[in-house]
């Protein structure tokens, strides 16, 4: 070990030296893919095979059922499954846009424009980011209830906008681009919000991607305001209809199919998005320092 | 109309007054509140600080069961969460690019599965009867003859929740790690090596910590705000809030049983109150931990 035998870091192949690393990270990453892959072969099997005694972990006679059950169910109880699945891809779609934009332009101001109290605006930012929404659940309910806001679309939206560790990330992403190119499109007439469309936006795709992905996670999987800002059951999204399923039925090994099919549904989105994405987001983490 | 937007409110208004809507107000109608006794139906009747002094006082649940709880499991999931993060980044950035990718997805994934989504995963394995899967495999090996009640037997209620947190812990501070670990300028740990350094020990310490402080202090801001985040887990797990015995109570039920369940909105806010404190104050301590290292 006394010298320095080369790239270590970020080698560009297989060396005998790095078995050490993988008999940790195929253990560690077998027991984290376990539940997932419960979840998958869980959805797909049949009732006699939830039941099963002793129970197998994968399905032998694979089924939709559960899926199909998970559509007959919400009709029964009076809305139907694509009107929870359309609320949830408009909700999300609009949401994840809207976030994105309001994200990453105040992101810019914090970054490159000047005025007063900018510093101090980062840093209530910064101290943001150890807020925990869960502990002002009720103040906001007061607040949405006193704007008139309950059984809105919006307010399965507009709360999850602003995250601060969004605006952090891409305001820490932006500080990297070089002024000149800021400058340059300025001396050519173009206005602030001009410059920041046209050449800022596209130089910071990474960014926009991770924030696209943080809050996609959390529009798509929000359960709290369909339950308590939303009364109209047709306005409800698909993971609070999942989220009731545990209660609906009344018999908790045949719900359990269901809810194992209404977890995979809720995932899939999630890894698929990460999974085309994750190169972006593992450069715009490169630059996520707390400094 | 783009053409003539050069003042800096055009960028931040929409995102301040979210963040003022839905973050600012929520936290200071909190604190007001918590000087209040307030049952959601008559307006809220100052109090002074009776709350607080009811809380630490004679709320014998929170003082005997979700404080220590909270702390319990904070101390143990944070810290251990963050350094499993970190030990695991690191190993990752030893290992070739397509490999590592993979490795890191899926070591990301549960992050992504949100909460109640998974609840049914953890009620399965850990199920109390014999379908339950822990339960029938270690019958099968012989190692127990009855089917132990995992979810619902306090002894075992507060592990459970520790394990699945733990399980789902590798979160964006993670991601973020790992960024930081692969950004590191070679060129450090050459000269380094030249300069004496003898062993992967001393280069993680020397070398890598230092060089990625700033990752190093968001991905602990990361791992403070998640563990105080899951705390609905052990009320999913159980299927009853309050936990039997409040053996996996923590403040986040606490508050949800008094202002959801009890109506008595002045004094979940107090808790509340108190919980924001708590996040803030680990996470400055952990600053300070972490500051020191330089």
């Amino acid at each position: 070990m006394a010298s320095f035998r080369g790239m270590k870091i970020n080698p560009k192949q297989f060396h005998k030296s790095q078995i050490k690393f993988y008999l940790v990270l195929i253990p560690m990453a077998l027991f984290v893919a376990l539940p997932i892959l419960f979840i998958v072969s869980h959805a797909f099997k049949p009732t006699n095979e939830l039941f099963a005694y002793p129970p197998r972990f994968f399905v032998r006679v694979p089924t939709f059922a559960n899926f199909r059950n998970l559509v007959r169910v919400a009709s029964d109880s009076g809305v139907p499954f694509s009107r929870y699945l359309f609320n949830s891809i408009l909700v999300t779609v609009v949401g994840v846009f809207l976030s994105i934009m309001v994200t990453s332009t105040a992101a810019y101001a914090l970054s490159k424009l000047k005025f007063k109290g900018k510093k101090i605006l980062f840093e209530i930012n910064t101290l943001a980011l150890m807020f925990v929404p869960i502990a002002v659940t009720i103040p906001r309910y007061l607040t949405i209830s006193r704007m008139g806001l309950i059984d809105n679309y919006l307010v399965l939206i507009l709360p999850l906008i602003a995250i601060p560790v969004g605006l952090f990330l891409v305001k820490q992403f932006i500080d990297q681009t070089p002024n000149e190119i800021i400058e340059s499109a300025k001396i050519d007439g173009a206005s602030e919000m001009q410059t920041f469309l046209k050449i800022v936006f596209p130089v910071i795709l990474p960014a926009i991607a991770t924030v696209g992905i943080l809050s996609f996670q959390l529009i798509w999987n929000d359960i709290i305001g369909s339950s308590l800002y939303i009364n109209d059951e047709s306005m409800k999204t698909l993971s609070f209809y999942f989220s009731t399923l545990a209660t609906l039925q009344g018999n908790p090994v045949a719900g359990q199919g269901m809810m194992a099919a209404a977890s995979l549904i809720m995932f899939v989105p999630n890894i698929v998005i990460f999974i085309f994405l994750q190169s972006k987001v593992m450069n715009t983490m490169a630059h996520s320092g707390i400094k | 109309m783009i053409r003539k937007m050069n003042n800096p409110a055009w960028f931040l208004l929409p995102y301040v007054s979210l963040f003022i809507v839905f973050i600012i107000i929520p936290v200071i109608i909190a604190i007001f509140l918590s000087f209040t006794y307030f049952n959601t139906i008559q307006t809220p009747e100052f109090i002074g600080l009776r709350n607080y002094i009811e809380l630490l006082t004679r709320d014998e649940v929170f003082m005997q069961h979700v404080l220590p709880n909270t702390i319990k499991f904070a101390f143990i999931v944070g810290p251990i969460g963050y350094m499993m993060s970190f030990i695991l980044a690191w190993m990752l950035a030893q290992i070739p690019h397509r490999p590592r990718t993979l490795f890191a997805i899926v070591l990301y994934s549960p992050s992504m599965t949100a909460g109640i989504a998974m609840g049914v995963v953890w009620t399965v394995l850990f199920s109390g009867n014999a379908t339950g899967y822990l339960n029938a495999w270690l019958i099968n090996f012989g190692l127990i003859q009855e089917p132990i009640q995992f979810l619902t037997s306090p002894q075992y209620l507060m592990n459970i929740m520790i394990l699945v947190s733990l399980w789902g812990s590798m979160g964006v501070g993670f991601l973020a790690m790992l960024a930081g670990i692969l950004n590191i300028d070679q060129s450090l740990y050459e000269a380094a090596y030249v300069d004496g350094l003898r062993n992967r020990w001393q280069e993680i310490f020397y070398i890598t910590i230092p060089s990625m402080k700033p990752q190093m202090l968001f991905g602990a801001v990361m791992a403070v705000v998640g563990t105080f985040q899951v705390g609905a887990i052990g009320v999913q797990l159980s299927g009853a809030n309050p936990t039997p015995q409040y053996a996996g109570q923590l403040m986040v039920n606490h508050i949800e049983d008094f202002g959801f369940i009890r109506y008595l909105m002045g004094y979940a806010s107090a808790i509340s109150v108190v919980l924001l404190i708590l996040i803030y104050s680990i996470s400055k301590v952990t600053f300070s931990l972490l500051g020191d290292k330089e």
